[in-house]
């Protein structure tokens, strides 16, 4: 495969204004322009995307992605080092840029498209399609100020895309419009891909960087951490960035909504690994112990622990209690704890919470419920599959007749 | 290139009164507004003197227009070509096209106007018995030196703009300045009398002074005088204006041209 950008050795400089007054006073009183302190956006990166490939740029927030896109664009230009593009380039930096507000839809479709360097009849030829693609069929007439934020976004989207170009730089934009527009857009990436084009996307959602990246290039502080296949640094990235979560006391800030009447209470709750070590990250696949702590102010007869799992989104993953998993305790008084074997973490990279309970027997009475008290972190293990919420361990067949 | 050039232009001319009652007229009623109260005022009140043209048309408020349109072109160019880029800093931030067009654009936008505004004097003008359909082409001529000139100025201060938010306003007063320090509302020859009166003074103390030749200086006061000639008086502009007018042209135009080039690259940062 043949490189269609090569970035060598690309430095990028910017000034940060102390006292950014632009007034031509100030300057003239100091004899020079304001002072500024010198900040390099870019250090020193280099690397190449081949021909055809989807190539993302990963790293924090103020890591230097977007401006190295915009290198690439060419609406900046480093200070250091050289960029090759063999071929046309198209960013979609920000959608529906350069439209005005007073023209109709019509009218901004030829503006935009020639801002994008389209002539006036690859625009007519494209039109339809364009319109089409947007679905504002009939609207198209009325001045864009009437357009919702969604129809702005899309007829953008749609004019930047109909340009085909060689290559597509894309800035987080995909999160443009509703469902049905999206699965449009990833059809169209995925078509523009099939055409041998190439695609340098900037996103921090690591899960479609995984899966639509088939290289990656890792920035940190302005410098290429590395570069790479998409899968292994896109992994080594997120576990390299994980903020590892204080293994928690007796409060978690987070807990909501405690009740009960107290008789026996949930201390703590602690999640083990395989060693016997206390952590609050696990990887998909790794055997898991929740250790669930009590303090029985006085003797209660026929406690009953359970334990639960929701996601962030409060989607209520799982739940089991000692009664349903035939672990009679008779009575307890003082302190003591109870376990929940996991052998293999069944669930997919994500963070969960875990509420905890202590019920009577009937379960209807309710002497302690903790919502929340631990919040646990998931990371790629195996099995390792594309998506959702569990892991199921699936294989796949193929049975030719 | 071209094809964007011309969107942009249509994009201002149709941008600048759209939500407008009057829409489009209002680029007659503004001239026609100035027009009347330069007459009033410099024509009725203070009675500034013209000499009657070669073809015997003696009327202040066509003699004024016919310097007065070429200059409000000049003015508004400046003004707005000169906020092109900021006023677009958006579209300069996140898309890549040559940035001279967003100039270029706002002043061929004006253009459009200042023909319609040159063809309705050519009309005022016929019904005052002028003979101006011969002349026109040399009218065009003039107005594309002109905006050369705009342009070049434009490109100059739209960087400086991006520099410096002032030069916006400093400009604005340099105008002002610059439309009384050019015969486009009195005549060259009262300067001439003042020039005299001015050297009967200093003669006491030995000294003189070139007024004329200093006015002589400012290109304006050439580009008022060619369109003054060809529109008022129907004849060639004299060959010291057309020298002045396209040397004048092509020398700020270069001079824009390159100061624009050198700042480009840094300019979607600096904004």
């Amino acid at each position: 495969m043949s490189e269609i950008i090569e970035v060598d050795g690309v430095s990028k400089r910017f000034r940060m204004y102390r006292e950014r007054n632009q007034s031509l006073k100030a300057s003239l009183m100091r004899g020079r322009r304001a002072k500024y302190d010198e900040f390099w956006a870019l250090r020193d990166v280099g690397f190449s995307i081949p021909q055809g490939s989807t190539f993302g740029l990963i790293g924090e927030n103020g890591s230097g992605k977007s401006t190295l896109l915009k290198c690439l664009a060419r609406i900046l230009v480093p200070d250091e080092g050289s960029i090759t593009v063999g071929g046309s380039v198209a960013a979609l930096l920000e959608l529906g840029s350069g439209f005005h507000p007073e023209l109709t839809g019509r009218e901004n479709v030829y503006l935009n498209g020639s801002i994008l360097g389209l002539g006036k009849r690859e625009i007519d030829r494209k039109f339809d399609e364009i319109v089409d693609f947007a679905g504002i069929e009939t609207f198209i007439d009325q001045p864009v100020k009437n357009y919702s934020s969604g129809m702005y976004v899309r007829l953008g989207f749609s004019v930047a895309i109909n340009v085909d170009p060689d290559i597509l730089l894309v800035d987080e934009v995909l999160a443009v419009g509703d469902a049905a527009f999206q699965a449009k857009c990833m059809e169209k990436f995925a078509e523009f891909r099939a055409a041998g084009k190439t695609v340098v996307i900037v996103s921090h959602a690591m899960g479609s960087m995984r899966t639509m990246c088939d290289h990656v290039a890792w920035l940190d502080h302005g410098r290429l951490v590395q570069s790479g296949p998409a899968t292994s640094l896109v992994d080594e990235y997120v576990d390299a960035t994980h903020v590892e979560r204080a293994v928690q006391g007796d409060q978690p800030e987070h807990e909501t909504g405690r009740h009960g009447s107290g008789e026996v209470t949930v201390e703590r709750v602690e999640l083990i690994d395989g060693d016997g070590q206390p952590v609050t990250t696990l990887r998909t696949g790794d055997p898991m112990r929740i250790r669930v702590h009590y303090d029985a102010h006085e003797r209660v007869d026929k406690p009953v622990f359970g334990l639960a799992v929701e996601t962030l989104e409060g989607v209520y993953v799982w739940a089991y209690h000692t009664r349903d998993g035939g672990l009679e305790i008779d009575a307890v008084s003082g302190k003591g704890s109870v376990d929940c074997v996991v052998p293999a973490v069944p669930l997919q990279p994500g963070t969960f919470d875990v509420i905890a309970s202590v019920v009577d027997w009937t379960t209807q009475h309710t002497y302690d419920l903790r919502r929340k008290v631990v919040r646990f972190d998931v990371e790629a293990g195996s099995p390792r599959e594309s998506g959702g919420i569990v892991a199921m361990g699936a294989t796949w067949t193929r049975e030719s007749t | 290139m071209r094809e964007l050039l011309i969107n942009l232009t249509m994009r201002e001319v149709k941008g600048r009164y759209k939500r407008t009652a009057l829409g489009n007229l209002w680029s007659l009623i503004n001239p026609i507004a100035t027009m009347v109260v330069y007459t009033v005022v410099f024509g009725v009140f203070m009675r500034v003197e013209i000499e009657p043209s070669r073809t015997g048309l003696h009327v202040f408020a066509l003699w004024l227009m016919c310097a007065l349109i070429p200059w409000t072109f000049f003015s508004a160019a400046l003004m707005t070509g000169l906020n092109s880029i900021v006023a677009n800093a958006n579209l300069v931030k996140k898309v890549f096209f040559p940035r001279e067009v967003l100039v270029a654009s706002s002043v061929f936008a004006l253009d459009v106007t200042t023909a319609i505004e040159l063809g309705v004097l050519v009309v005022a003008l016929t019904l005052f018995g002028q003979m101006l359909l011969p002349w026109l082409p040399m009218v065009v001529v003039l107005l594309i030196l002109l905006t050369a000139m705009a342009l070049g100025f434009a490109l100059m201060l739209s960087v400086a703009n991006v520099y410096f938010r002032d030069t916006e306003h400093f400009v604005a007063i340099l105008l002002q300045i610059w439309l009384y320090a050019t015969p486009i509302i009195y005549p060259l020859s009262l300067v001439r009398r003042a020039e005299g009166d001015l050297n009967g003074w200093l003669a006491q103390h030995g000294l003189s002074f070139p007024l004329v030749a200093f006015w002589e200086l400012n290109p304006m006061l050439h580009f008022t005088q060619a369109f003054r000639a060809v529109l008022y008086e129907e004849t060639w502009p004299s060959q010291t204006d057309m020298i002045w007018c396209v040397s004048s042209a092509a020398i700020v135009l270069f001079i824009g041209w390159r100061v624009f080039r050198r700042f480009e690259p840094r300019m979607a940062e600096e904004l």
